[in-house]
């Protein structure tokens, strides 16, 4: 009987947890379905509705104030959705898409630190509900009468939502502008404003859920990217666009999180299972099933292929003389950087971690660009080079060079696993799978104390003597990265380049000249995952330790940031993007406690005003110049 | 009226020295009201040129048709009118006012309907779900007159397999009756013109009927239409004058009696 009360309780308690999910993801999945974008910082507005409902309650009044709080909360972070759709997005919509997840991340950052400036570091729990304080006795157990209030506002919210979808014209619109906005607009539709309502919509409903969550949870900072975690996978898992979809999948997420609490430490065979620890993982683990089985989700549709592919993207240039000249020199710099820094010696341990960004961001891009296979779990290959490295040198005690040389086959071999399952997807899903990936290899690391060392990491990654010191680890550095970049250029130019653009451009037609796409993908992934494990280990051996932190979904991020900062059509770009956003990074990091605001601020700048990346703006001054003096 | 010849083109337009309203449409076609006024129209996909300089003109009243093979730019036309293109470049003007910039739901609103040769049907929208999509506000021609004013109602009559099933999804209709419901979203405009994209075009013979029907029944109603169309036979039972393109130049102008009779314009640009 106690064993049924408690897994009951557990039940509902779960049922209350899917509510604030579902908004949530009903909200990103509305955004997405008619502006094709996939908003980054939806678990922002989550978190500001938390803390805006905080505020709104100590303002208008313990007790009677809290219900118009929620509202209040609600509508302020709707009117903060539609300044920035007004702002921000609707000045490019007409940029790749990936630009506009790099705009949505920088707000991220910016709209975490202006919660810092605003509310301060602290968590923040806001007062409970007047008139369900108490609790409400279910089989001997006190559930609290909140949590059942949350269980009714999930299926409230969806039947409301159906309801504004299926009969108003504004549902109708939003509807048709989810399949072909573009026709929508032929009709006489004006999208802009169609755009803004529904970005409002979408944001109201995240800030409500964030509203609703104030007695449960405290108002913490980290929440935004938490709360974007779980969004994702509960659209992923229900279905692109489809809100029944994501309250089903947000359902399932939630009761299967209360059963994995509700067992416990089972013992299975003699081996003792801690289920409650799968709690970090099971969603992703959910995605990664359903997109290797059921791609288009639980109660999504098969999407059509997009009407317009987007612009076709350029050919890659060969180098020619000014590039060779202008690299040779970049070399020369980078040689002599010791000897010209030898006053300063940070000088050389930030170009360490410059050159290792580099390389992850080349080998990210190299899939991403010429393959054009959006990884949004980059990280995983270098977490595991890096862990690959520390663990080899801690259980074999072999040569750091030997270890040097195994950690990428580690990451390699992780890369095998996951490309077989990822090239059969492309698009969102494919994103989505390798971050659900990356999410599990970061769980089992965080998690396996015995092995990985947990989230304390693992220390005493050190190089032998003969590179003790810093300039001769940078020379080691130096000369691997560069010997890295040049191989997956060599490679880009080579055949299998060609097959990876061609595979890229036209499945179909690729296929159709006897390339087996899949395979190419397969091979290219692999090829990106052990550069990104020879970036790892040489990360491992630099800092002398390794924490979870380096394949944890931030990491992967700070890839993609790099990528999209620099250019994505530019094989130059990920070297300029890796180097800019390190270099930013730290730069900004000493001089201010809001380092993420002006990081955030830069990288919203730079979309704006170089909508194909520094590097790609940089040719296009360079080469664009110099076409149009040639046709003169 | 006849072509020069093959190599050149058909009859020099006039164009310099030329009024606004005499440049393409020639005299003796009738003298309502300009409606749209395309001048040196060009427009690309990419990189790529797609139209040069093309000159029509469509009256009041008047169904005029965009003749031309497969990739001549019939579609582009019509698509570049609406602002539907990646770039464009030339003079347009309907009703008087200046639409050379507006963007397609601004051309929707002055009340220049746009029906694509793919339909894009919102499948997952019911019949009369789509035709909602499509409504807009009753008009008013410059002299105060009603123009035609389209319901569910009236459009159920005028295609009554659309009638018959306003439940039904539009991605579980047949490709004839996704082609009505197309003109019949459209038309929930009320438009003063109906730019249409080869209605006649992959759907079974009793469509091409209803449609040919449709067209005139429109007609009667003081709709003007610019069709794209190849199908020489459609084209001659609906409209009142045509436009050869090809290559994405205009090369003929005239009635479309003339055109019918003219077999070298005919084998030169039309003809597989």
């Amino acid at each position: 009987m106690d064993a049924l009360a408690s897994f009951v309780a557990q039940l509902l308690n779960g049922l209350a947890g899917a509510s604030s999910l579902f908004l949530v993801a009903a909200g990103l999945s509305l955004i997405f379905g008619v502006t094709r974008i996939v908003n980054f910082a939806h678990g922002s507005f989550y978190m500001v509705g938390i803390y805006v409902a905080y505020s709104a309650v100590a303002w208008i009044g313990e007790g009677p104030g809290y219900w118009p709080a929620l509202l209040v909360a609600a509508v302020a972070v709707g009117i903060v959705g539609a300044l920035v759709e007004i702002l921000l997005l609707r000045r490019i919509y007409h940029a790749p898409e990936l630009f506009q997840l790099l705009a949505t991340f920088a707000l991220v950052l910016v709209i975490k630190d202006a919660a810092l400036w605003l509310w301060g570091p602290e968590e923040l729990l806001g007062p409970r509900a007047p008139g369900l304080r108490g609790s409400v006795a279910i089989l001997g157990r006190q559930f609290p009468a909140y949590d059942l209030f949350l269980i009714v506002v999930g299926p409230l919210v969806l039947g409301l939502l159906w309801l504004l979808l299926t009969r108003t014209r504004f549902g109708t619109l939003v509807r048709a502008a989810t399949q072909d906005r573009e026709m929508v607009g032929a009709l006489g539709v004006n999208q802009a404003w169609l755009f803004t309502a529904v970005f409002a919509l979408g944001a109201m409903l995240a800030g409500l859920g964030g509203a609703l969550q104030l007695p449960r949870e405290p108002a913490t900072l980290e929440l935004d990217l938490h709360t974007i975690g779980a969004a994702f996978v509960v659209v992923v898992v229900g279905g692109m666009g489809s809100i029944p979809g994501a309250y089903v999948a947000a359902l399932l997420i939630a009761e299967l999180k209360a059963i994995c609490i509700w067992l416990g430490v089972v013992e299975i065979a003699g081996v003792a299972i801690s289920f409650s620890k799968l709690t970090l993982v099971v969603e992703f683990v959910v995605m990664a099933v359903v997109l290797v089985v059921r791609p288009w989700g639980l109660l999504g549709r098969p999407q059509a292929a997009p009407r317009q592919g987007g612009a076709i993207e350029a050919p890659l240039r060969a180098p020619d003389s000014l590039a060779k000249a202008a690299t040779a020199a970049l070399v020369l710099a980078l040689v002599a950087l010791p000897a010209i820094s030898s006053q300063s010696p940070y000088v050389v341990v930030l170009a360490v971690d410059i050159l290792i960004a580099v390389l992850f961001a080349t080998s990210l891009h190299f899939i991403m660009g010429p393959a054009g296979m959006h990884s949004f779990g980059h990280a995983a290959y270098f977490g595991l080079g890096a862990y690959g490295a520390a663990i080899l040198l801690k259980a074999t005690g072999a040569p750091m060079l030997a270890v040097l040389a195994a950690a990428p086959l580690v990451a390699a071999a992780g890369a095998v696993v996951v490309g077989w399952f990822s090239v059969r997807l492309s698009g969102v899903y494919l994103a989505m799978l390798t971050l659900a990936f990356a999410q599990i290899a970061w769980a089992i690391v965080y998690q396996w104390d015995a092995f990985t060392g947990g989230s304390n990491g693992l220390t005493g990654v050190w190089p032998p003597e003969w590179l003790a010191d810093k300039r001769a680890y940078y020379a080691l550095t130096l000369a691997l990265v560069l010997a890295g970049v040049f191989v997956l250029r060599r490679i880009l130019h080579a055949p299998f380049g060609y097959a990876m653009r061609a595979a890229r451009d036209s499945v179909l037609r690729a296929d159709a000249i006897g390339i087996d796409v899949k395979r190419v993908q397969w091979v290219a992934f692999v090829i990106a995952g052990l550069f990104a494990g020879l970036a790892g280990a040489l990360f491992a051996f630099s800092k002398g330790s390794i924490s979870p932190e380096s394949l944890h979904v931030g990491k992967s991020v700070d890839g993609l940031v790099m990528v999209l900062l620099g250019g994505i059509q530019t094989l130059a770009g990920p070297v300029v993007g890796a180097a800019l956003f390190t270099w930013l990074h730290d730069t900004v990091a000493r001089s201010t406690e809001y380092w993420r605001a002006m990081l955030g601020g830069i990288i919203l700048i730079l979309v704006l005003l170089f909508p194909q990346g520094v590097a790609g703006f940089a040719r296009q001054v360079v080469y664009g110049r110099r076409d149009a003096r040639s046709e003169r | 009226m006849s072509a020069a010849g093959p190599s050149q083109g058909a009859r020099p337009l006039p164009r310099e020295g030329a009024s606004e309203a005499a440049r393409a449409v020639p005299a003796g076609t009738g003298h309502a009201e300009v409606l749209l006024d395309v001048h040196a129209l060009s427009a690309w996909y990419g990189a790529a040129q797609i139209l040069f300089d093309v000159d029509l003109a469509v009256r009041r009243g008047e169904v005029v048709a965009l003749m031309g093979r497969n990739g001549a730019g019939k579609s582009t036309t019509l698509k570049a009118i609406m602002g539907m293109v990646d770039r464009r470049r030339g003079t347009l003007a309907f009703m008087g006012s200046d639409i050379s910039t507006a963007e397609p739901h601004q051309v929707a609103q002055a009340g220049l309907g746009f029906v694509p040769e793919d339909r894009r049907i919102f499948t997952d929208l019911t019949v009369a779900e789509n035709l909602e999509v499509g409504r807009q506000p009753p008009r008013r021609w410059s002299d105060g007159s009603e123009a035609s004013t389209w319901t569910p109602e009236r459009l159920y009559r005028l295609f009554p397999n659309l009638g018959g099933m306003p439940d039904r999804p539009g991605g579980r209709m047949s490709g004839g009756e996704q082609q009505m419901l197309t003109v019949a979203r459209t038309l929930m405009g009320n438009p003063y013109l109906v730019l249409l994209d080869e209605p006649s075009e992959g759907v079974a013979p009793v469509i091409v009927e209803q449609m040919a029907h449709m067209i005139l029944e429109l007609k009667g109603q003081g709709v003007s239409i610019l069709l794209s169309e190849q199908n020489m036979h459609f084209a001659e039972l609906v409209s009142d004058r045509a436009y050869v393109l090809e290559k994405g130049q205009i090369r003929y102008t005239g009635t479309m009696a003339d055109l019918a009779a003219d077999d070298e314009v005919r084998r030169a640009y039309l003809s597989l």
